[in-house]
């Protein structure tokens, strides 16, 4: 007699509770990824949020002529390598005229940062019609009232242990209740280069480093990789030597990164004497760096545009060339542009072949070009990191939000390549 | 035009073979053997295809009917273990003589694969495309006029013309396969090779298909592969049909399926093997 049964059996409800268990587990590791995600973020952010504000000081500033520009020539290049210290020591001076002895002057004179009197330089280059005149001015303060603002400062510390005394603090408690001194947001560290003082290092020479090196890597990886891959997938005769190509690119893929940089010393630098520490070798490097990866995820991209398309195309009397050309690598693109992002993006995160070719030496100028020296986004976050000041403990973790920013925004820029291109037929 | 510069190419390769143009069909193949790798897809066939006439390739599934005709504009050069040997002639000229631009050949025997292929693109690129790689067409209005005629003639213009810039892909299977005859016609072929063209379709759709060849026959030839007995008998005049890479029989279509010769084709026309 034929079984009807339709209720569930032992049999049935075991599987179904293997299914259940499948189920919670893989909900697990989602929300295991999604909470170290979470937690990382919110670590980082947490720290590097503050070095996106700046203490400054409001300060009366007289440009005072017959210091500044004793010739009365307004001459804007003399006007900017005037010395302003006096100045600025004047304005500190007067609004604590009761700070008598030399030593006590010196440290009210430390409030503000060293940097001030370089941004009086600037305005007073740009404009020298500021000479003669008194301006209101916020000026950035050093970094030891920067972390104090910032309540980083352990003031139940014994003063001996603590780098900002107490006098300092309060004056700087004097300067709250007139409100001349407040946070701002930190320009600087979005238009400034690598500094020695935290309060003025800014995280732009990097950018640019990191955006020069991506881009030489970029035009080169990409058209190399995706004409190796063109090659190999569409011209090529499948032979035993092909075969070894395709297993040495798989390889290449997975050597570590400063095999790449040490290669770049030896050949780059070593062989064609190429300019040190500069986005054209960095760019080299990563481009040999990403290259197998490009060369594979464009080799897949072409596996996937099925045959009759190209069969098609050469029925048509289309030689390879068309066929490769007009058809198989536009259908192709959307996938060899994710590869190559994806690619791009891993580079950008790299340090270790960077170091190898002195892309780590301390440099203030942002770089003009390729061939100038330079240093990248992950360098500069482990240059930080390095650093024994207190001051660039938040400037790190700032540095690595910008980094996360860039990588967020490629791997975005990916998923809209591909869709606007699939879109395209 | 077209025949002039076929003229020309007969000329350039003044052979003695070419004696045999005359007696004979626009494709011959003489002794064909075709291999992948070590296995033998086709034995030692030999055969002619008449001019302006349907030929009919019948035979059961893996008999070697797509490998015979993809020999016809070596489509088979596009898959690396595949050897063919022997004589194959396109108006008195050996297709795999090195003098041969293959790109030529296509040009002159265009083909419809089984699985309708339209490229994603437009339905006026599809059809556009061939015209415009082999600079048939002289401006933007000629092409339009080529494009527009072809559709015409592969019987699909009225259903599209209104959406010429669309998807190709998104036309019904039926469609697309008209989609694929009127690219294939726009290059303004001698032969058009078709491989089971209406092996996915209705029988609405099959039906404007083989009216569409029929009113080709006059000016293009046409050899087509079919699994199905009755559209062979409706639209040929000469079948072959074929049975583990050998050809068993060859005529015309009304001896074949009326008195068959080989007790092989009896058995496949009376439904036996297959
Ligand atoms: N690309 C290929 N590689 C290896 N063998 C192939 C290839 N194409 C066809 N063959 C073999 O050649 C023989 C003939 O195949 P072919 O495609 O010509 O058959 P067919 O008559 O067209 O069959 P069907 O009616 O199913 O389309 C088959 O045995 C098949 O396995
Ligand atoms: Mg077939």
């Amino acid at each position: 007699m034929p079984d009807y049964t339709l209720t569930t059996s032992e049999n049935l409800q075991r599987r179904h509770a293997a299914e259940a268990r499948f189920r919670w587990i893989g909900r697990l590791a989602v929300l295991l990824s999604l909470g170290f995600l979470v937690l990382m973020f919110f670590s980082i952010s947490t720290r590097g949020m503050g070095a996106f504000g700046q203490t400054h000081i409001q300060l009366e500033i007289h440009f005072d002529e017959a210091m500044l520009d004793p010739n009365k020539q307004r001459d804007p290049q003399q006007l900017a390598r005037a010395n302003y210290k006096p100045i600025v020591n004047q304005a500190l001076f007067e609004l604590f005229p009761e700070v008598q002895t030399r030593r006590a002057q010196r440290s009210l004179y430390r409030l503000l940062s060293s940097g001030a009197v370089f941004d009086l330089a600037n305005m007073a280059g740009q404009n020298p019609d500021l000479v003669g005149s008194t301006q209101l001015l916020w000026l950035p303060a050093s970094a030891e009232v920067d972390l104090f603002m910032k309540g980083k400062v352990d003031v139940s510390l014994e003063e001996k242990l603590r780098r900002l005394k107490n006098n300092e603090i309060a004056w700087i408690n004097q300067l709250k209740v007139k409100r001349q001194i407040r946070k701002k947001f930190n320009t600087a560290f979005f238009t400034k280069g690598d500094s020695r003082e935290p309060e003025l290092s800014g995280i732009l020479g990097a950018m640019i480093g990191s955006f020069l090196s991506l881009l030489v890597c970029f035009s080169i990886a990409f058209p190399v990789g995706v004409l190796t891959a063109v090659y190999l997938e569409e011209f090529a005769k499948k032979t035993r030597f092909t075969d070894l190509i395709e297993i040495n690119i798989n390889n290449l893929a997975a050597v570590p990164s400063i095999v790449f940089g040490l290669l770049g010393l030896s050949i780059f630098l070593g062989v064609f004497h190429m300019p040190r520490s500069t986005p054209l070798v960095g760019g080299l490097v990563l481009a040999l760096m990403t290259l197998p990866t490009i060369i594979i995820a464009a080799r897949a991209a072409l596996r996937s545009v099925p045959n009759t398309i190209r069969e098609a195309a050469l029925g048509l009397g289309a030689s390879k060339v068309q066929t490769t050309f007009h058809h198989a690598v536009p259908l192709a693109m959307p996938g060899m542009l994710t590869g190559t992002i994806l690619g791009m993006a891993g580079a950008l995160g790299e340090t270790a072949p960077l170091l190898m070719i002195g892309m780590v030496a301390f440099i203030v100028d942002v770089p003009q070009g390729i061939t100038d020296v330079a240093t990248s986004l992950p360098v500069q976050i482990f240059l930080w990191a390095d650093s024994p000041e207190k001051g660039f403990v938040e400037r790190t973790s700032a540095a690595i939000m910008v980094l996360l920013a860039f990588l967020v925004l490629m791997n975005l820029f990916a998923v809209f390549l591909r869709r606007k291109l699939e879109k395209q037929w | 035009m077209v025949m002039g510069s076929i003229m020309k190419i007969q000329k350039e390769t003044a052979e003695p073979a070419n004696l045999s143009l005359a007696s004979s069909g626009i494709l011959s193949a003489q002794n064909v053997d075709v291999f992948y790798g070590d296995q033998q897809a086709i034995n030692n066939v030999s055969f002619e295809i008449p001019e302006n006439q349907i030929t009919a390739l019948i035979g059961p599934s893996g008999c070697g009917k797509s490998t015979i005709l993809r020999c016809f504009n070596r489509m088979n050069d596009t898959i690396d273990i595949c050897k063919v040997t022997g004589d194959i002639r396109f108006a008195g000229q050996n297709i795999y003589d090195p003098k041969v631009d293959v790109v030529a050949l296509r040009a002159r025997i265009g083909m419809v694969f089984q699985k309708a292929n339209p490229f994603p693109k437009s339905i006026f690129e599809n059809v556009a495309y061939g015209p415009r790689i082999h600079g048939l067409a002289s401006s933007k209005d000629h092409l339009e006029e080529i494009v527009i005629s072809s559709l015409k003639r592969a019987g699909l213009y009225k259903e599209v013309a209104d959406r010429l810039q669309e998807s190709g892909t998104g036309l019904s299977g039926g469609q697309q396969q008209r989609l694929c005859i009127a690219r294939a016609i726009a290059v303004d072929p001698q032969v058009i090779l078709m491989d089971e063209p209406c092996s996915s379709l209705d029988p609405i759709a099959t039906a404007i298909i083989e009216e569409l060849m029929e009113s080709m026959k006059q000016n293009y030839t046409i050899v087509i592969v079919t699994h199905s007995m009755q559209q062979a008998a409706r639209i040929s005049q000469k079948t072959a049909f074929f049975h583990l890479g050998d050809l068993v029989e060859f005529g015309d279509t009304e001896a074949i399926f009326t008195n068959p010769i080989q007790t092989r084709t009896q058995n496949y026309i009376s439904g036996r093997i297959g």
